[in-house]
């Protein structure tokens, strides 16, 4: 583990959006609109930007973390400030910077008042999303995860819709009802570490090297598996979700839907699958049957909405499904169509939301029936929304169809039945995303409030264009988004699933001293043995 | 007969708060000299002494662990990080105060002087080892405590306010009495060390007298810190006293009862612990809980923040029930960071008050975000940290107790523990959501004073220091633990 660039670029990519957000908190008088809205907006592009500086330093041939950084944060008790990524938080954190720049950019005029207070509540939920995609430590990840709540309950709670005070505390108390029990976990960790080892750390990378005891891995992972499943969320923790989006504005809901849902996935992959590896075992069936109910039942609700925006909402579920049925078939090619799938969700959902919301602030309703026939006025917008819908259903040449496939496909290696059921979702996708398309772009223009109705601006134009560019790259051409995750996938499937041979067959073992067969009992422990350091199990893979 | 052996007694081991006490003295006199128009020097004054008793406490901190007067009073770092904590207290209080009594028109000097030996009183408290200089330290505290609460001599609710606490504290005082007597009849001493080795020595574990004395102390001391089922006075007390005491009554005297909690309890009975440990697991469930469901139904918040304080002496009590050394810091930490964002909150009420205007309703504040961004954050800060969110003080201060739950392995307490601090998230945020969505009070004008404001401001920045620089306090907790 090391910092390849020798400076903290890291800290550097959280802090930028604070170092924004605190002149215009005290300096900007608000009624300078403009520079508020300026200065934010450099802000997140420069977060951008500086986060680009990672790609072409970033290392596809090791698990390892990368840009590592670590000073001691609370000594007393072993917390550290301790960041670094790795292939499954790499591309997380380039979704992060770039969606939080189009959010602010399409909010240009959508938001109207309090202004310094957006501005400043975008750019402190960017500092939690960033830290919580690089940490490292689980009581500084935990301050992280928190720290996106409060601006985004104000973000649903002051610009929102008509019922914005109901669905701005649910999402709260929801988001924070999860996430309370893991802490008491991450406390649990804590101390059993320190029994077995004599340490006192929060280190999660420490933690992945020990097998703790089954009956602790198994609480532990019940509390991980409600912080993460509401924020995914999972059936049946998912309520919050469309009401926070139907009165969410609209960067409210492409973060949202673009990066927050990603925290709970995210979650899944780094820790409920390493630190509690053989209670994650016994917990697939559960979890793949609440993704597949997830898949189709919401997917089935997406058929019957009347509202454009809530429609995306609970097609975000659906999606979701995918990602977390993906993580739980516990091969590469399904963690890897999971995490791909990630970013491809947030690609699409974003734009999904963006085009909702462009054609809200034109005629303030977001009701399908309202529209039809915008094709004939709007031809730009039918473009980029008809790319959206597609990539969204996984259309073969845009990005939806990598991850899905991947994802079906790492399902299907363990079981048909798994595959057949969420191929079904795909169907069910298809049909609701088209079928909005179609309600809405094609048919009469019948309705004289969409006669005169102006298509995209520069500025609306390349909020999209980004978004749908990414969506043919990783489409067309996957290959340099999958090659940052092989390594890092290939390490998580060795801990969770020792079993899994293929993998084991296409990497050479690096310590020939140990023999192959040895790594699968690692994983597996009696609840009654005392806890052995795994270290084994991590010496396969590079 | 033997000739009782009187030594000299150490000062040192008192000097903070007998500075204190010859301080106040001092300035009742003065006050007979200073005109009706100037009587703030009063609260100039009495920042003095407080700064002058806070030196002393410097000055005692180098010589350790001491004690005198037959062993009933002791000066060790446990004690000397309360009386700290009881000198900051003291500052913030009576900067909150200058302003609110001009008011409400009770800018007397006793108000202070009043205060003063309030503080006192919990310093005799926390360096009291004896059962007797623990009582008399305790009632020298709530004597004051309840004429500052029936201050507002004019409002009705004020004295309602301050009887109902008379009353019942004095009730409790009797529980205790008679538990620290039953104490004295088993184990033939006051002195806790005394207790304390008698009863190791001595199996009293099934005597039915050591398990009265037991109940009996429990009952009165969560009196003291308002515990739930002992908590009627407090939303009553809270409502009707000055806001300033208000705001001194949530803070002083509960962390000095859970300092004498602390060391009775650990030190004086740890052998009882399983008769003990179950009574306060209890106490700290049912606070939690019923302390943050009531507190969901109110409407003023001065009640409001009442009924959560009784959830966070609940919480605290995790601290106790765990009686590790991480529980004990934990306790410590948290009345540090409790202090200053509970001040905090009740000083963003007092500058809702002004001469008309009580200022102590939820939707007083409307709009206060709007109008004034820079105190409105600060209360939200404040409101973060209440519920225990980071990256404040109240987050540092509720993991911290939490783990000492979890080492110990109290797994239920600390979920009910979360699952409360989710419950308060609710009706802190209403004040947050009243303050920022809500639209603004027409013509609200805020009667403000420079102290009032340094005092928002300073507890503020404490709060969100502590919150991400906590190592300090930690340490500081940490390596002043009581030594078992």
């Amino acid at each position: 583990m090391n910092n390849v660039l020798g400076f903290p670029i890291l800290s550097l990519i959280i802090f930028l959006p604070l170092i924004g957000a605190i002149p215009i908190m005290l300096f900007v008088p608000k009624q300078k609109e403009e520079l508020i809205r300026w200065l934010s907006a450099i802000t997140t592009f420069g977060t951008f930007l500086v986060s680009l500086i990672l790609i072409p330093n970033f290392n596809n041939n090791t698990h390892e973390m990368q840009f590592v950084e670590r000073h001691s944060w609370i000594p007393s008790i072993g917390v550290q400030y301790f960041l670094g990524i790795d292939g499954i938080s790499f591309l997380l954190i380039l979704l992060t910077t770039l969606v939080t720049f189009i959010a602010v950019m399409s909010s240009w005029h959508a938001i109207g008042e309090r202004l310094k207070e957006f501005h400043v509540s975008i750019l402190i939920l960017e500092v939690g999303m960033l830290g919580a995609f690089m940490a490292l430590d689980f009581i500084f990840f935990y301050v992280f995860w928190e720290i996106m709540l409060v601006p985004m309950y104000f973000i649903i709670g002051i610009w929102g819709g008509p019922r914005k005070l109901y669905a701005a505390i649910k999402f709260f108390l929801y988001t924070l009802f999860g996430s309370v029990f893991m802490l008491v976990a991450i406390l649990a960790l804590f101390f059993v570490y320190h029994h077995y080892t004599g340490v006192y750390t929060f280190e999660i990378l420490k933690y992945m090297e020990l097998n703790f005891p089954y009956n602790i891995q198994w609480w532990v992972f019940l509390a991980f598996f409600l912080g993460f499943a509401v924020k995914v969320p999972m059936f049946p923790f998912h309520t919050w979700l469309p009401d926070a989006h139907v009165e969410a504005p609209t960067a409210g809901s492409v973060i949202l839907a673009g990066i927050l849902l990603k925290m709970g996935t995210y979650g899944f992959v780094r820790f409920a699958l390493t630190i509690t590896p053989d209670a994650a075992q016994t917990f697939v069936p559960f979890i793949v049957t609440l993704s597949l109910i997830a898949i189709v039942y919401a997917g089935l609700i997406c058929l019957a909405q009347k509202d454009m925006k809530k429609l995306i909402a609970y097609s975000s579920v659906s999606h979701m499904g995918f990602i977390t049925l993906g993580t739980f078939t516990f091969n590469p090619q399904g963690l890897e169509g999971a995490i791909l799938q990630m970013i491809n969700h947030g690609l699409s959902s974003a734009a999904l939301f963006l085009i909702v919301g462009l054609i809200y602030e034109r005629r303030h309703t977001r009701m399908i029936s309202d529209f039809g026939g915008l094709a004939k006025v709007m031809p730009v917008y039918a473009v980029l929304f008809a790319v959206a819908t597609f990539s969204s259903i996984g259309l073969p040449g845009l990005n939806g169809f990598i991850g899905e496939f991947l994802v079906l496909l790492g399902a299907f290696k363990v079981s048909y039945i798994w595959a057949l059921i969420a191929a079904s979702g795909i169907v069910i996708g298809a049909a609701y995303a088209l079928w909005l398309y179609q309600r809405t772009m094609f048919g009469k223009l019948e309705n004289p409030e969409n006669m005169n109705l102006t298509d995209l601006t520069f500025r609306e134009r390349w909020t999209l264009i980004p978004l749908v560019i990414m969506m043919f790259w990783i489409g067309l051409y996957p290959k340099p988004f999958l090659d940052t995750m092989h390594a890092s996938v290939n390490n998580i499937v060795q801990r969770v699933n020792p079993g899994y041979t293929p993998a084991l067959e296409s990497f050479k073992v690096e310590n020939s001293s140990i023999p192959a067969a040895d790594h699968l009992p690692a994983g597996h422990v009696n609840m009654n043995e005392p806890a052995v350091p795994a270290d084994t199990a991590h010496h396969a893979g590079h | 007969m033997t000739p009782i052996h009187i030594a000299y007694p150490n000062l040192f081991v008192i000097l903070p708060e007998l500075i204190l006490m010859c301080w106040v003295f001092f300035m009742m006199m003065a006050d007979l000299f200073i005109s009706k128009e100037k009587k703030e020097v009063n609260a100039l004054l009495a920042i003095i002494g407080i700064i002058l008793s806070a030196a002393a406490v410097f000055v005692v901190m180098p010589l350790g662990h001491i004690s005198s007067f037959n062993d009933s009073m002791v000066s060790d770092s446990f004690a000397l990080f309360f009386k700290l904590l009881f000198c900051i207290t003291a500052v913030l209080t009576i900067l909150i105060s200058k302003k609110y009594i001009a008011i409400e028109g009770m800018n007397w000097g006793e108000y202070y002087t009043l205060l003063l030996f309030a503080v006192s009183g919990m310093m005799v408290l926390v360096s009291a080892t004896d059962l007797v200089t623990i009582y008399l330290g305790m009632e020298f505290m709530a004597l004051t405590v309840y004429v500052l609460t029936g201050y507002l001599r004019q409002d009705t609710r004020s004295n309602e306010a301050a009887l109902k606490y008379f009353l019942l504290g004095a009730f409790s005082s009797a529980i205790i009495l008679y538990g620290m007597v039953l104490l004295y009849g088993v184990t033939g001493s006051t002195n806790i060390y005394k207790v304390a080795s008698f009863l190791a020595a001595n199996d009293n574990f099934s005597n039915p007298v050591m398990i009265a004395s037991v109940i009996l102390l429990v009952a009165g001391f969560a009196f003291k810190v308002a515990a739930v089922p002992f908590h009627m006075w407090a939303p009553d007390a809270y409502e009707g006293a000055p806001t300033s005491i208000t705001a001194f009554m949530a803070v002083g005297p509960k962390a000095a009862s859970f300092a004498v909690i602390l060391r009775i309890f650990l030190i004086a009975l740890p052998s009882m612990k399983p008769h003990w440990i179950p009574i306060f697991w209890g106490i700290s469930a049912i606070s939690m809980l019923l302390g943050n469901i009531v507190a969901v139904a109110q409407t003023n918040i001065k009640r409001m923040l009442a009924y959560s304080s009784i959830g966070h002496a609940g919480f605290i009590f995790m601290g106790v029930i765990a009686g590790t050394k991480i529980g004990i810091a934990s306790v410590m930490l948290y009345m540090l960071v409790y202090s200053f964002m509970a001040i905090g909150a009740f000083a963003v009420i007092i500058l809702l008050r002004k001469t008309g205007v009580k200022g102590d309703e939820i939707k007083d504040f409307s709009g206060f975000a709007r109008k004034y961004p820079s105190l409105g954050l600060c209360m939200l800060i404040f409101l973060i940290s209440l519920i225990g969110l980071p990256p404040t003080g109240g987050f540092i201060g509720k993991m911290y107790l939490l783990a000492a739950a979890v080492e110990a392995e109290y797994y239920y307490l600390a979920g009910i523990g979360v699952l409360m601090s989710l419950l308060s998230l609710f009706y802190y945020m209403q004040v947050a959501k009243t303050m920022y969505i809500d639209e603004e009070i027409p013509g609200q004008q805020l009667v403000s004073s420079n102290a009032l404001t340094l005092v928002v401001y300073f507890c503020a920045a404490a709060t969100l220091l502590i919150g991400m620089f906590p190592n300090r306090f930690i340490t500081s907790a940490l390596a002043s633990v009581l030594t078992m």
